[in-house]
């Protein structure tokens, strides 16, 4: 493998991780508050449709982030209102949303545009155009520095640089704000948080709510930025790549986002290469697409660093009498 | 004091959260453009209205039973087996091997070795979460979702690498040999001048789903084992002051559960495709997750469920044909059931709830 095509695959890397490391970061929100989020999927699914849809009829990708980041808003909220009002099932609630997002988005497709399914093509300001940074393209004759410079780091939309500076911020959020150490805490002890005379359900819902603007971001890049357009079912099981990534990361932010480049460097080979060859060992491609999955098992397993969840996940409030 | 009779907890929650499911579907095929009224019609006569409609009803009926009981098994010892899909694909992989790899004299006996199969290729893929729960307490929902993706990958690879024949482009097994195909409906029940069923896929699996929701509910309320799991379902820590593992009733219904999931695949595999494809589970596996939650995680209730979800998936696949309303409009449904007989519970039970106390104060 040349220098060059090493740098493409990286190239496809960052692309591919995008959209794991927003969904990974909106779970690490909400799951740090003590909402398990396995609708992240559903959420993605739904504002991919909607960005490009609103994005098509209106000729505006700003308006189609907008509707994408408000339909996932609902959903968000729908699961606030179960699992947080209600105190209903977290899981089944996200597995419904799941379900929702992907029948009404084809439902809505195919009722608006009759295209079996999809969004119109989506081009110009419809799209979020590649960013060219200053002098990428003098420079990408130097040796290394050059293609690195102008093919790895410039070149991308400017979604892909919010998803990168989302990790300091969330770092910076979740460990340096007051606001982050009451949300890490209603995750761990909601009684704590409560009776310091905090809003448990105030906070969880604010957790959602930031869930629900980062996956809209992420179902977004997906439809306008990465490719052109909705297709039915296009984030292709994304978010759950993203819960395992969470999960391998442990919760933590930095960790997140190596998690989601290795498992776009794995998308990435996988889309690049079919079967490869090892000096006789041939690694078939459905190895690469299991691969995710197989290593969050075995980091869940605790044989390699135990992955332990907040504590109070999954487990409705109810204040005590 | 029970805060309303059992009635209402069995039969009026469910009927009400289905009929909030039902009213949503309709403003949403309202909101499509089209009219729900003329939609239901479709359904009724393109699920129930021929011995056709209804032989493809029965058939996605048995799938789901299937599945339905095994979230259902799972649900009883408080654990949500997400993984049904993956089970249930490996399932198919046993049917297939038992099929294609080994020389069977009549159906019957290749339907027991299937069954067989079935049952333990599920039950093994449950086996991995079911342990890593019991033993690593990694959390059973997570590590499910992850294995019905590893399955997937694992089944492509198997059809693609290993048991497509050879010049065949498609990834799929090659057929079944004829002795190994089951009796469907039309064989069973048609006569010589009134063919019934015709070309339906319903076959002799639909009885093994009836047997398997009789043997649920003896296991579940007629055995130790079964009273085991409700137990340590109820309470964990009075479970084991009884003297009951949770590590043993964990990796058994978990295994239950695999079974039953992976037993689908005599359906859909050797009862209808008489080949394995890829995704030949369908989703079914998920749909599972709605019919226990709407039967209450009793085999009657999964019965019934199942019947409905059968219907609705004829029915749907009926609208699609004859009516501009996608197939999609189904998991809509789907998603809607899910969201209210599951997630939204006490939406419904906390006014009902409230409503009977009231009833029971006036009348003392």
């Amino acid at each position: 493998m040349d220098f060059l095509t090493l740098i493409q695959v990286l190239d496809s890397t960052v692309r591919l991780a995008v959209p794991l490391l927003l969904a990974c970061l909106a779970g690490l929100y909400s799951e740090r508050a003590g909402i398990f989020d396995i609708g992240l999927e559903g959420k993605m699914l739904m504002a991919a449709f909607f960005s490009a849809a609103i994005a098509a009829v209106t000729g505006s990708v700003w308006l189609g982030l907008l509707a994408g980041i408000a339909s996932s808003l609902i959903l968000s909220g729908l699961h606030g209102l179960a699992s947080i009002t209600f105190r209903g099932n977290q899981l089944i609630s996200g597995v419904a949303i799941n379900f929702l997002a992907a029948g009404m988005t084809v439902l809505v497709a195919q009722s608006w545009f009759s295209q079996g399914g999809r969004t119109p093509s989506l081009f110009g300001n419809g799209r979020f155009e590649p960013i060219t940074f200053p002098f990428a393209d003098a420079l990408s004759d130097v040796p290394v520095i050059g293609p690195i410079y102008s093919e790895l780091l410039s070149g991308h939309s400017i979604l892909v640089y919010v998803a990168f500076l989302m990790v300091p911020l969330t770092w910076w959020i979740l460990f340096r704000t007051r606001f982050g150490l009451r949300l890490r805490a209603v995750g761990e002890n909601p009684a704590a948080v409560d009776t310091a005379g905090v809003s448990v359900v105030g906070l969880r819902y604010a957790a959602v709510a930031i869930c629900g603007v980062l996956c809209g971001i992420a179902g977004a890049y997906l439809a306008t930025a990465l490719q052109a357009g909705f297709v039915k079912d296009m984030t292709a099981g994304r978010g759950f790549i993203a819960l395992a990534a969470l999960i391998f990361a442990k919760w933590r932010p930095w960790q997140a986002m190596g998690a989601c480049l290795l498992f776009g460097l794995l998308q990435a080979i996988a889309l690049r290469f079919q079967n490869i060859d090892l000096g006789g060992v041939v690694i078939p491609v459905q190895v690469m697409d299991a691969l995710p999955y197989i290593l969050t098992v075995v980091i869940l397993a605790g044989f390699v660093g135990k992955a332990v969840p907040p504590r109070a996940g999954g487990e409705p409030y109810v204040k005590e009498r | 004091m029970e805060k309303m009779p059992k009635w209402a907890d069995v039969v009026l929650i469910p009927l009400i959260s289905l009929l909030l499911a039902a009213i949503l579907s309709a403003l949403v095929i309202l909101a499509i453009g089209e009219n729900p009224v003329e939609a239901v019609n479709l359904m009724v006569t393109g699920a129930l209205g021929s011995t056709y409609g209804w032989g493809y009803t029965l058939y996605y009926a048995t799938n789901f039973m299937f599945t339905g009981l095994a979230v259902a098994v799972a649900f009883h010892a408080r654990l949500f087996n997400i993984g049904g899909e993956g089970q249930a694909m490996l399932g198919g992989l046993g049917v297939a091997m038992v099929c294609l790899y080994v020389d069977w004299p009549h159906w019957s006996i290749a339907l027991l070795a299937a069954c067989a199969a079935s049952m333990l290729f599920g039950a093994a893929w449950a086996a991995i979460p079911a342990y890593l729960q019991a033993k690593r307490g990694s959390h059973i929902v997570i590590t499910t979702i992850m294995f019905n993706f590893i399955a997937a990958a694992f089944l492509n690879y198997m059809l693609v690498n290993i048991m497509r024949p050879q010049g065949s482009q498609d990834p799929a097994t090659a057929r079944f040999p004829e002795t190994v195909h089951l009796p469907t409906f039309q064989s069973m029940f048609s006569t010589a001048d009134n063919v019934l069923f015709r070309g339906a896929p319903a076959n002799i699996t639909f009885f093994i789903a009836l047997l398997a929701c009789v043997a649920v509910w003896a296991l579940i309320w007629r055995t130790r084992l079964g009273y085991e799991i409700r137990a340590y379902g109820h309470s964990e820590t009075g479970a084991v002051y009884a003297g009951i593992s949770p590590v043993r009733i964990t990796i058994v219904a978990m295994l239950i559960s695999g079974a039953l999931a992976g037993l689908m695949a005599i359906n859909n595999v050797m009862g209808e495709a008489e080949r394995l494809v890829l995704n030949s589970t369908e989703g079914a596996g998920f749909i599972g997750i709605a019919v226990a939650l709407m039967g209450r995680s009793h085999p009657f209730g999964v019965f019934l469920a199942a019947l409905l979800f059968g219907f609705l998936y004829q029915g749907g696949a009926e609208l699609a044909l004859w009516a501009s309303i996608p197939r999609e409009l189904i998991v809509v449904i789907q998603a809607l059931v899910i969201l209210f007989t599951g997630a939204l519970d006490n939406m419904v039970r906390m006014p009902l709830e409230k409503l009977f106390m009231a009833l029971r104060k006036e009348s003392a």
